[in-house]
């Protein structure tokens, strides 16, 4: 089958890449683009570890078909970071040792990137909420909850 | 393997495509069809998309809703018009499932999936979908019977009528919170006469391989009021004509053993 020329944003860089029919997002960012950071954890849409923005909404790039983004805007764990400056969220992973393994980190961070940026001070219940889609397997999730309430507290996710 | 991908502008050139292609298989948001993929799903080699807004339409008039098949769980969340179905959509999936999930998709969810589905069948929804002979309307009922032979058309909407407060109830089972796959799911809609239940319909989820209904819990409450004998008596029938999978949430047995549990503490108004 013919490879098929996609052209998008990823974290406010143009990119374009080559796709196979049937490719999913996560192997256009991971294989196309050469963004590591969405992970292959279930295929399945069980697990969140691939969990993007598209166009500021959380979906997992593993059951995205590569071609549906097509002119919009994929957002990345990997792009949240400025310069050398950390995304508060991911100094509040740091800090609260909200990271064992790290699988699911980059996943845990979007999700929690978008429930932020839509509810900028959520409840405890609203953070459990936020991140239902994302399975950890380490943690135990308190590490985590504590992590995005801290930067709701702070404000840190109208800074960033 | 690669599949080809196909993108059509509308509807009905996107049926044609399917019933004259072999092995084409139509996408809506993707968390069934990539998930097929992903797990090395040969059985379609085309995949078919439609890029048309009226699929994500949500309409109201007079009393009847009408859902386009390609509007989102997280959709159905942001509508007030359709916050009957909130709990139900709610009850599916994280944040970024919602944002894919679709209505129509989740007609074709196999159980222990397909809560949408259950309370659409509560609803007595009407499913429109497009052939390549034209558009048909179908009661849900019909559609989830024939859903695998229903190659070749493309589900447009779905509507209903909307149901008066306090009629419509659901309930998720999971084992896993707040996000877990059902152990059972119920919706049940019970417009009542003279505070008698006239034309109950109760749906379940994850008690056959499709979203069936409970006839014979129906029946018996039919004319009854929600006290404890008429809950009783339906309770007392509500596993009859299920027939639930074992799978890594529950077992048969255990499905059908709580069936009635579930259903006593959904008719008396009981939180989940």
């Amino acid at each position: 089958m013919a490879k098929t020329a996609l052209q998008f944003r990823h974290n406010d860089r143009e990119v374009a890449v080559f796709v196979e029919g049937g490719d999913s997002l996560l192997v256009a960012l991971r294989d196309g683009v050469g963004d590591h950071s969405p992970k292959f954890g279930c295929g399945q849409g069980g697990c969140g570890a691939c969990t993007v923005l598209i166009d500021g909404e959380a979906h997992l790039a593993c059951l995205t078909l590569a071609e549906t983004v097509a002119g919009r805007s994929v957002q990345t764990a990997d792009g949240l970071k400025t310069g050398p400056t950390l995304h508060p969220l991911q100094t509040a992973f740091m800090e609260n040792f909200a990271a064992q393994c790290g699988y699911c980190t980059p996943g845990m961070l979007m999700a929690a990137k978008a429930l932020l940026d839509h509810n900028p001070n959520p409840s405890r219940q609203e953070v459990i909420e936020g991140i239902a889609g994302n399975i950890c397997r380490c943690t135990g999730y308190e590490p985590i909850i504590n992590a995005i309430l801290s930067v709701a507290a702070r404000g840190g996710a109208l800074r960033a | 393997m690669p599949v080809s991908v196909k993108t059509f502008a509308t509807v009905p050139e996107a049926a044609s495509a399917l019933s004259s292609e072999r092995g084409a298989r139509y996408i809506g948001g993707g968390t069934l069809v990539m998930r097929a993929l992903n797990e090395g799903d040969l059985s379609f080699s085309t995949i078919v998309r439609v890029q048309d807004r009226n699929l994500s339409a949500v309409r109201a008039s007079g009393g009847r809703i009408s859902i386009g098949a390609g509007v989102t769980l997280a959709q159905i969340l942001r509508e007030r018009d359709l916050n009957f179905l909130h709990a139900v959509a709610r009850s599916i999936g994280g944040p970024a499932v919602r944002n894919m999930a679709t209505v129509g998709g989740n007609l074709f969810a196999a159980a222990p999936f397909g809560d949408l589905a259950v309370a659409l069948l509560a609803l007595d929804a009407t499913v429109s979908v497009q052939g390549g002979y034209g558009v048909r309307d179908m009661p849900v009922e019909e559609f989830l019977a024939g859903r695998d032979r229903a190659g070749g058309s493309v589900v447009t909407s779905v509507s209903f009528e909307r149901p008066s407060a306090e009629a419509f109830r659901y309930r998720k089972i999971a084992r896993v919170k707040p996000k877990g796959a059902s152990v059972i799911s119920l919706a049940v809609h019970l417009p009542s006469v003279g505070g008698r239940v006239s034309g109950a319909r109760i749906a379940y989820g994850a008690m056959a391989p499709t979203a069936i209904r409970a006839k014979s819990a129906e029946r018996a409450l039919e004319g009854r009021m929600l006290d404890d004998a008429g809950i009783a008596a339906a309770v007392a029938v509500a596993a009859e004509g299920t027939s639930p999978p074992t799978d890594a949430i529950a077992s048969t047995w255990y499905r059908r053993e709580v069936a009635g549990v579930h259903l006593r503490r959904l008719l008396l108004g009981q939180e989940a």
